[in-house]
């Protein structure tokens, strides 16, 4: 019935069966996906999104599916204003190599394979090793479409660099899961391509290179990325400190020659055609297990923090920025030590969000949990307003508290 | 205002600091912007938290709107309240209550003065970066309001992209804690939600800001140009280039001369067209490599002296003339609206050009000084507000002026926020549907309506959000 009814609606080519045989949208526009989206609001339908399938598994139970992957155009690209408008389905690869036609990037390193949609990036808040130097993706989104639960299409924020009209909708939905609504395009901040790109890395016990990671910052040597890899990811035998240099070539010549002398260590310099690689293997290494969270913890607090996954978890898969405290942890693990830990970490007043797990993991745990008195009140409020029947299927909060 | 709501706040805050003679009202009148004015019904001014959950506890139960205050430097008249409200002036709350100079952060109240904090962070080698050129007399509570800017956001981002944790009481009188120290949520993004919200979301209480090193090397360049169209384009081609400069300003030549003439004089050409302050921070070789590369594009774009300085006096001196504009401009008239809009970078000569005919159009005195790397305008209008055709002709012009930039695909307001100012033109820019959800999302945290209303959100222009009764949704 639901099948034929959003054939109906969007007709055939629009409308096929996923895998575990549910009804799935491909919309190819934002008016087409708020049309289904009204339509199973006045039914009381739930729906799970998708984009190209490679980070979250769309598995949560849900009356019909709706894909991003026909919203996949870069629809702008303005290199004199350094802003680009792009659709949710595209993958950052495809925006990658659209925006390096003009010279330019989008300065972000997400986890996940390169095919990964911009949409799903958003949706996650998430963000790589690049966070050091360039913030997270909040950082760089200006503005957004987003069709609500209830099929409204809202246009939040705007196109250009800086902007403070209205209330900071966007800052909403980035990073929202998906729980307000369903980002379909996205204006982005964009930056010139670096002129000289150098990765650099040290080898030792964990303790020896965090404490690298101290005397390099000490000596107020800034890199763009300063990521503590563990060795099942850098796929060594020891922890790996990778310090990334971007910026004008006598600039960052300076401060990487700087480095031995400021912090003792021997460091290796990555030849120039295996810098990307690195980098997106240690992105890739994020899908290692069933299960992605993050922690954000105060760059003094991040040894005890990779202590406490050690002995709750394990130090399988981890990446730590040893500048900017966000650590991700990627492995196998059930609800109950996931609770363990997310309960430990809310204990050291640290956050712990689920970046990417089984639908029975979601549902039990949530992306978000611990919530402090009076955010749970206005969360739910804020989900009410903008989708006021719950059909999008997204398990913010966890059903065990 | 009714006496028992005097009698009630004395007995929170005490006598002393409850104003509600006409004189002592008077003082709250406006903000920075002289254009808009009402008193509001009564004045308090709280010494801590519990006093402002007092405070609100009791408009909450006399069901009395309020609006918060810092120092009343905001330019949009969003800290202006009527005869019916309480203002809620917050600048006794003013401790930096703790840095951890380890995780560069700091905890403060939200009447701490914007350039105070940096002044007491700068012994252990960091700063609060952005700087409106209110700075000396803002505060940070008021800035969280406005997700204020300033020079320096061009390349460090504005309040928003520095504030990681705050304590709010609600208009309710019950306090939430959003965002962490550490600067990941938990939970939605509601720290980003709220700065910028013009003071209609609730009172912070107490902000938890991120502080950057001191950059080990500074560089200042004042580059003056033949036209401000040449000026524009070397801004467009520095931004090109990948460099992103701490600051790139530009003045033109009636903000030139204005400075030049009163005692704030920096040296800046007064026959420069327009002239353009480039800051390039880092390292010593970062600074040194990027302002030859900089140097040289001005040079490129036809500017016809570049000056350079590396010392902090001699930046403070070239920084002077940008920073003291809006006091120089005092000299010409009473009154200056400070306007404020953003246009994409590439419309800058274009606009700067059409600026300049609604001046000529309408007869006034406006001269340009702004952030130009962010194509961020602030076309600043001279007049006395006494001659009422004259500011008549102010509002015309400015409206002409955000009709522009709205027309080259830009916004009504990069940092000083709609306040009451610039209601009317929110729907250029959004939609009935958006103007909708922001009222929607206001009420999860205000459902009365009654923090600091009647600001930012035409009411007739929104399209109604309702919420669907709980027996509605869908199932689990």
């Amino acid at each position: 019935m639901i099948f034929s009814r959003l054939r109906a609606l969007l007709g055939p080519a629009a409308v096929d069966r996923d895998p575990d045989n549910l009804p799935r949208v491909t919309a190819d526009s934002t008016d087409a996906l708020a049309l289904v989206c009204r339509l199973a609001h006045d039914e009381s339908w739930t729906i799970r999104v998708e984009g190209l399938r490679t980070w979250l598994p769309p598995d949560a139970p849900a009356d019909l599916a709706v894909s991003t992957r026909g919203l996949d155009e870069v629809v702008s690209v303005s290199p004199a204003d350094l802003v680009a408008t792009v659709q949710a389905g595209a993958s950052m690869d495809a925006v990658r190599r659209r925006l390096a036609e003009e010279s330019m990037w989008l300065a972000v390193d997400p986890p996940g394979r390169p095919d990964r949609t911009l949409g799903s990036v958003i949706a996650t808040g998430t963000s790589g090793p690049l966070r050091l130097g360039f913030g997270p993706i909040r950082d760089h989104v200006l503005g957004c479409t987003v069709v609500t639960g209830d099929g409204r299409t809202v246009h939040a924020g705007g196109r250009v660099v800086k902007n403070v009209a209205g209330y900071d909708l966007t800052k909403l939905h980035v990073g929202g899961f998906g729980g307000f609504g369903i980002v379909t395009e996205a204006h982005l901040r964009l930056r010139a391509l670096p002129r000289a790109d150098v990765t650099l890395l040290s080898r030792g016990g964990r303790d020896n290179q965090s404490a690298v990671a101290r005397d390099l910052l000490d000596a107020g040597i800034n890199p763009a990325a300063l990521e503590l890899i563990s060795p099942s990811l850098a796929g060594e035998s020891e922890w790996v400190l990778a310090a990334r240099f971007l910026g004008v070539e006598a600039g960052v010549q300076a401060e990487v020659h700087r480095l031995p002398a400021e912090t003792g260590a021997i460091w290796t310099q990555l030849a120039p055609d295996r810098t990307a690689d690195f980098w997106t293997g240690l992105a890739r290494g994020s899908l290692n297990g069933s299960v992605t969270f993050r922690l954000g913890v105060l760059p003094g607090g991040i040894d005890d923090a990779l202590d406490l996954l050690g002995r709750e978890l394990d130090t399988g898969v981890v990446s730590a920025g040893a500048a900017s405290g966000s650590i991700r942890w990627t492995g196998d693990a059930g609800v109950d030590r996931l609770r363990g830990v997310r309960r430990s970490c809310a204990a050291r007043e640290i956050p712990l969000t689920l970046e990417r797990a089984p639908w029975s993991v979601r549902h039990a745990l949530g992306h978000f949990g611990a919530y402090r008195e009076g955010v749970g009140q206005l969360v739910g409020r804020l989900r009410n307003t903008f989708d006021p029947r719950q059909c999008l299927k997204v398990a913010l909060e966890g059903s065990e508290k | 205002m009714k006496p028992s709501l005097a009698e009630g706040l004395r007995r929170i805050v005490g006598p002393r600091w409850v104003r509600d003679r006409k004189a002592e009202l008077a003082t709250y009148r406006m903000d920075g912007l002289p254009t808009h004015e009402s008193e509001p019904g009564i004045v308090v001014i709280p010494g801590s938290r519990s006093e402002v959950v007092e405070i609100l506890r009791l408009l909450h139960l006399l069901q009395i709107p309020f609006v918060a205050r810092g120092a009343g430097t905001g330019l949009s008249g969003g800290a202006l309240a009527e005869s019916d409200a309480v203002l809620l002036t917050l600048t006794r709350m003013n401790r930096i209550l703790r840095v951890d100079r380890r995780a560069r952060r700091a905890v403060i109240q939200p009447g701490v003065v914007n350039a105070r904090l940096s002044e007491a962070v700068a012994p252990l080698g960091l700063q609060y970066v952005p700087d409106p050129s209110s700075q000396a007399a803002c505060t940070v509570g008021g800035n969280v309001a406005e997700n204020a800017g300033g020079p320096h956001c061009l390349k460090y981002g504005v309040t928003t992209n520095h504030v990681v944790e705050l304590e709010v009481v609600l208009p309710d009188a019950s306090m939430v804690r959003i965002g962490s120290p550490q600067g990941e949520a938990w939970g939605p993004d509601l720290v980003g939600l709220f700065v910028g919200s013009e003071g209609m979301f609730g009172v912070a209480t107490e902000i938890t800001v991120r502080l950057e090193t001191i950059p080990s090397a500074v560089r200042t360049l004042l580059a003056d140009f033949p036209s401000v169209r040449s000026a524009s384009e070397a801004v467009s081609a520095v931004i090109a280039s990948g460099i992103v400069p701490a600051a790139l300003e530009m003045m033109d030549q009636a903000c030139v001369q204005a400075v030049e003439a009163s005692i704030y004089a920096a040296g800046y050409p007064t026959d420069a067209a327009a002239v353009l302050l480039v800051e390039l921070d880092g390292t010593a070789a970062e600074v040194d490599a990027e302002s030859a590369l900089v140097e040289a594009m001005l040079r490129d774009h036809a500017a016809r002296s570049i000056r350079s300085a590396s010392s902090p006096t001699d930046r403070a001196r070239l920084w002077q003339g940008r920073k003291k504009a809006f006091g120089a401009m005092g000299r010409i008239a009473p009154d200056l609206a400070v306007q404020d809009a953003v246009v994409p970078r590439s419309a800058l000569p274009d606009i700067l050009d059409q600026v300049g005919e609604i001046r000529r159009r309408y007869g006034l005195s406006i001269s340009n000084v702004f952030h130009a790397g962010d194509g961020n305008l602030h076309p600043n209008i001279s007049f006395d507000r006494r001659d009422t055709g004259l500011a008549a002709r102010v509002r015309e012009a400015s409206r002409a002026i955000m009709e522009a930039c709205v027309a080259a695909g830009g916004s009504i307001t990069g940092e000083h926020g709609v306040g009451n100012d610039k209601m009317g033109y929110m729907p250029w820019i959004f939609d009935a549907e958006t103007l909708g959800a922001m009222q929607a999302v206001r009420r999860v945290f205000d459902p009365q309506e009654r923090c600091n209303p009647g600001k930012v959100l035409p009411e007739r222009a929104c399209r109604e959000w309702r919420a669907v009764p709980e027996s509605r949704r869908a199932g689990p």
